[in-house]
């Protein structure tokens, strides 16, 4: 799920913080959602400009494993 | 003239370990004038967690008795590192209240321990930012270390106390860590010389991660020959950091007098230029002019690079505190634990995606440098911001300082260049330069910035209210 810039998150993104910080065992206190929800919707708008970059499917991730 | 150890505060390295390698001055003088200073300066400017007062004292000592001690090329310097490198006896705390429970290091951080093998003096701990996740030198837990230039400004983070330390002439020689700018950003807001090596040139062992495909240790100082002279005694194979090259040491200092004769010098245009304060231009702009950069390079798709570093950032860090978020949640800074939960959120995809670009973006960055030697680029969007001070404007939007302050140098360091920031004396604020090198030519950089000090077109200021 990476946002496209632009989407209206609001709804959507209260909801995916709640059932992730229950997922993920996070405590999240009410006075920390709004924080919360600000950084990750600033986080997932990098990641959209980053996902709309096309790259061919052949491209590898930076880090690679040697054995 | 001899140097007495009272004249030590504004000497750098190199003239403190030729002053005590000539019997001019003892190392003990010069530790015991140094915790002086620093118990003097420290009320003020916050930047020392921790000193180590005996264990210098007896180093000192020790250097001393030495008969041979001409060898050593930091000959009773004295230097601090940022709170998360291991320092024997002290918890690493990394800027944070949790890591205070942490039992006392059983052995000094790699870069430490080949610090002192060549003469120099571990004098403490310097504050930061929590976790390394800041760029304004503010502590919630420590305070905030202070601007030597001007005390109501930030140091720069998270490296903020070895910005302090340096730049308010507490000591020489600082370390500090640079995951997204946390070494260039406290130069250039405090006013000295500071340099991020190529990702993997330095050893990390026995220091606190933050991200830690991004994490990089360089020296702060006030002078070029004293990164160098650092830089080199840091060089050396050491097994026990997973991503430290397999790379000979290249020393820097002798290629110092070479200057930029022949090199091609660009200036980073486009993002770089963008959003940029009018002293960050002007100091850009002295420094091309002063070493005849003309040409314009444009760095392709910059603002993506530093999207795809800030996706890495987030998960990574959070992947790093999570345990310590579900348990000790309350206990973190709150603008850290904040952003950290955040990250736990990211899908996974996006940072597959972000370390996919990363690998394309290397590959056109580095193609950029067989047109040029180096880049030039500002290393902060405009002078220090005061303490407290939560936005900015930058290109006529209004953004948070805490995150944004990196966002020249957040591109570079994500694909692990080399750096060095210069600082240009404006007044009343200093602001510096990046001078990026390809990977593993840190000497091309050094002999740039060293050239422009002997110019006198870069150099570390003295703090007029702190004064000699």
């Amino acid at each position: 799920m990476i946002a496209q810039p632009g989407a209206n998150m609001t709804e959507p993104l209260d909801k995916f913080i709640e059932a992730a910080a229950v997922t993920l065992a996070l405590p999240l206190d009410e006075a920390w959602k709004s924080a919360v929800k600000t950084n990750l919707d600033v986080t997932l708008k990098h990641a959209a400009t980053v996902a709309e970059f096309e790259l061919p499917d052949e491209a590898g991730p930076a880090p690679v494993f040697k054995a | 003239m001899a140097l007495v150890p009272t004249e030590t505060r504004w000497s750098t390295a190199a003239q403190i370990a030729a002053a005590v390698n000539a019997g001019e001055v003892s190392a003990s003088a010069v530790i015991d004038a140094t915790l002086a200073r620093i118990a003097r300066l420290n009320p003020s400017l916050n930047a020392f967690t921790a000193v180590t007062a005996e264990r210098a004292c007896a180093k000192a000592r020790a250097l001393d008795a030495t008969r041979d001690k001409k060898k050593l090329p930091l000959a009773g310097v004295p230097f601090a590192v940022k709170n998360l490198f291991d320092v024997e006896g002290l918890a690493t705390v990394a800027g944070s209240k949790i890591n205070r429970a942490h039992p006392p290091a059983e052995r000094d951080a790699t870069l430490i321990e080949w610090l002192e093998a060549a003469g120099a003096v571990l004098v403490g701990a310097l504050n930061m930012g929590e976790y390394a996740y800041d760029f304004t030198g503010e502590n919630v837990h420590d305070g905030p270390s202070r601007n030597p230039h001007d005390l109501t400004r930030m140091s720069g983070g998270s490296s903020g106390g070895s910005g302090s330390a340096v730049g308010g002439g507490m000591v020489p020689l600082a370390l500090g860590s640079d995951t997204n700018g946390s070494i260039r950003v406290p130069s250039s807001l405090c006013g000295i010389f500071g340099l991020k090596p190529t990702y993997g040139r330095l050893s990390r062992a026995r220091t606190f991660p933050f991200v830690v495909s991004l994490d990089h240790l360089g020296p702060f100082a006030r002078s070029t020959r004293d990164l160098a002279i650092s830089y080199d005694a840091m060089q050396g194979a050491d097994s026990n950091d997973p991503a430290h090259a397999d790379r000979a040491p290249e020393p820097a200092t002798p290629q110092l007098p070479r200057g930029f004769d022949g090199l091609r010098i660009v200036v980073a245009g486009g993002y770089f230029k963008k959003g940029a304060s009018p002293e960050a231009l002007e100091a850009l702009s002295r420094v091309a002019t002063a070493v005849g950069a003309k040409d314009e390079i444009e760095i392709p798709e910059t603002a993506r690079a530093r999207a795809a570093a800030y996706v890495i950032t987030a998960t990574e860090g959070a992947a790093l505190h999570l345990d310590r978020l579900r348990k000790q949640a309350r206990d973190f800074d709150p603008a850290v634990r904040d952003r950290l939960i955040a990250g736990a959120m990211v899908p996974a995809v996006a940072v597959t995606k972000a370390q996919i670009f990363r690998r394309w973006y290397r590959e056109q960055v580095l193609k950029l440098f067989a047109r040029c030697d180096a880049i030039l680029a500002p290393a902060t969007p405009c002078t220090a911001p005061r303490i407290g001070q939560q936005s900015f404007t930058l290109d006529g939007i209004e953004m948070p300082v805490r995150p944004n302050l990196g966002i020249y140098t957040q591109p570079i360091s994500f694909i692990g260049l080399p750096v060095v920031a210069v600082p240009v004396p404006l007044k009343p604020l200093p602001i510096g330069v990046q001078i990026i090198a390809a990977p593993w030519c840190e000497n091309i950089a050094l002999r740039i910035a060293h050239a422009l000090e002997t110019m006198n077109i870069v150099a570390a200021p003295t703090p007029p209210a702190l004064g000699g």
